[in-house]
């Protein structure tokens, strides 16, 4: 599949931000962050901000932005539409919740909105990974894997962004360093479980299959039905050399999982402030642009089914 | 106005299910289904479909049927099928489904999947939902584009009922391109089905298509030996034998 740039951005932004609003909307209220406005106001400001960056981002591969506002309306069929509609709710939630953190009137209503902003960013990034997950044409996205992956990834650079922004207040503790360097761990496993289980895909659908022939004998293409790339091609005939993918897979595994987990040991280690900022807004940032590599693959890695009218497919070995 | 909706229509017993039925045994490969498609759907309902650099080193553009060249089988068994492919009308369209604005959409009357222009929001996400490949995007229009069926064409009481066919069933000149309603067990198409045995393409899928292909019929023996010719013994009267003489001197 083509890796758009919109698209891989915008997953990545919004994944730390949902990871970051839905840690502090489950930390804040049972008591585990500090109540401090500045801390709140800024933490969720950041959160809010990478979510909107991700959410406008996504938006610039639409054929008509100005008409993103009907894709609210087909939740009873489209995870994208449920996407929509959970990334809605959640905004409205979360604005909510950081004016009341604001006007520090944290009572009953404050809680009920962080708990809820954190249900609805769990419940957003599930939809966005259930829209790759959905699609029966890419094996490598139809995965039981996805969701976890996606789930975990912006639980991680949520937990890891949450760290560096208490150390850059000076609030870090180690129990928050704690959960992100496990989050770190988690995510990073099953990132490698995903890559194992495409790896050894096998089977599945054929060119002989695809046109509804007996497989017994061998299919091949022999003139392709245009002579220049077109839409299909171009969207969904992506190719990524396996001596590439390898590289940009330990890339991915040293930036996203790797590095942070250095720095957090590293930060824990030496305590000191103006270092444990550094090394915490280090592992946040290096996380995140890990995460952008891991996004990248996970779009030049997916194979479509229509690649096989054009480049043909193992037909059945025993004929 | 129809309320946007990409629920699939529940199936019932007896609805119309339209579709094509493409005989590979007699596909030459011409292209003229192609060519006929794209010029009438070019205009009318489901136009434009841009070209884009027509002129340039590398043109492209939407086209809405693509005819893929194979090789089946090998050695003397082996034979090229031309594969002419366009949107199937399945009876479990993800494409439909996926579709978060309602814009895809399958009629409950008679199957055909189409789009909706003035909703869809252009976010591609049906072309990947469709195993085939029968969506293009037209980035002019910022819209998805598909084979209608000739939905425009087909109903239009204005042409003469011969004419009533998609664009592309009209134009093939080996007539491998049938249409017609496979919801109906008693309809011509239907009944060139269960005596040929259709093809489902990628049924694994689960997509249910409608639309089939015919198989190739398998190759007749040739004989081992060619016969070569023998000359003819000239059987001729006074006048040609004369001229025949003369002319072998």
């Amino acid at each position: 599949m083509h890796p758009a740039l919109s698209i891989i951005v915008f997953t990545t932004a919004s994944g730390a931000g949902y990871g970051l609003l839905g840690w502090i909307g489950l930390l804040a209220p049972i008591g585990a962050l500090p109540l401090d406005r500045e801390f709140g106001v800024v933490s969720l400001l950041l959160a809010l901000g990478s979510i909107t960056f991700g959410l406008l981002s996504s938006t610039l591969h639409l054929g008509h932005p100005e008409r993103a506002w009907r894709a609210i309306s087909q939740w009873r069929s489209s995870w994208l539409s449920r996407e929509g509609i959970c990334a809605l709710a959640t905004y409205v939630l979360a604005v909510l919740f950081a004016a009341l953190w604001l006007l520090q009137w944290t009572g009953r209503l404050w809680t009920a909105c962080g708990l809820l902003a954190t249900v609805g960013s769990i419940a957003t990034v599930i939809s966005t990974a259930m829209i790759y997950r959905s699609l029966k044409p890419i094996r490598q996205w139809c995965n039981p894997w996805v969701v976890a992956n996606y789930l975990l990834l912006a639980a991680m650079t949520g937990a890891l962004w949450l760290a560096a922004v208490l150390s850059v207040f000076g609030m870090l503790d180690p129990g928050v360093m704690a959960l992100a360097a496990a989050f770190v761990l988690t995510a990073g496993a099953a990132k490698l479980a995903y890559w194992r289980s495409i790896d050894a895909l096998s089977g599945g659908p054929t060119l002989a299959s695809a046109i509804g022939l007996p497989s017994r004998r061998p299919l091949r293409p022999l003139d392709p039905p245009h002579t220049e790339e077109n839409y299909l091609l171009r969207e969904m005939g992506y190719r990524i050399a396996r001596r590439h993918a390898a590289l940009l897979r330990r890339i991915a595994l040293a930036g996203a999982f790797l590095a942070p987990l250095v720095l957090l040991v590293l930060a824990w280690l030496l305590r000191s402030s103006i270092a444990s900022v550094a090394l915490t807004c280090g592992a946040a940032l290096i996380a995140t642009a890990g995460v952008l590599v891991e996004r990248w693959l996970f779009f030049a890695e997916a194979t479509h089914t229509v690649a096989l009218y054009y480049r043909g497919g193992a037909t059945s070995a025993a004929s | 106005m129809k309320a946007p909706v990409t629920s699939l229509p529940a199936p019932e017993p007896g609805t119309k299910k339209l579709a094509l039925v493409i005989d590979l045994d007699t596909c030459v490969g011409c292209h003229a289904c192609v060519v006929s498609c794209k010029e009438w759907n070019a205009f009318g309902e489901t136009g434009p479909l841009p070209e884009f650099g027509p002129y340039h080193a590398e043109p492209w553009g939407v086209w809405l049927n693509r005819v893929h060249t194979f090789e089946f089988g090998e050695g003397e068994d082996g034979r090229t099928v031309y594969v002419p492919k366009n949107c199937y009308h399945c009876e479990e369209p993800d494409c439909v489904t996926v579709c978060p604005t309602g814009a895809s959409y399958k009629r409950a009357e008679d199957g055909i999947v189409l789009v909706d222009a003035d909703l869809c929001i252009g976010c591609k996400l049906c072309s990947w939902a469709c195993p085939y490949g029968a969506r293009e995007f037209d980035q002019d229009g910022g819209v998805m584009k598909k084979c209608t069926l000739c939905v425009d064409r087909i109903y239009d009481e204005n042409l003469r009922e011969n004419e009533r066919v998609p664009a592309c069933v009209a134009a093939c000149p080996t007539s491998a391109r049938h249409f017609g309603d496979l919801g109906d067990p008693g309809s011509r198409v239907s009944k060139l089905l269960a005596e040929r045995g259709g093809c489902e393409p990628m049924p694994e899928m689960g997509y249910r298509p409608v639309g089939r292909y015919l198989p190739p019929r398998s190759i007749r023996a040739m004989p081992a030996s060619t016969k070569h010719a023998e000359p003819v013994p000239v059987r001729a009267n006074g006048l040609l034998r004369w001229i025949d003489r003369v002319l072998s001197r």
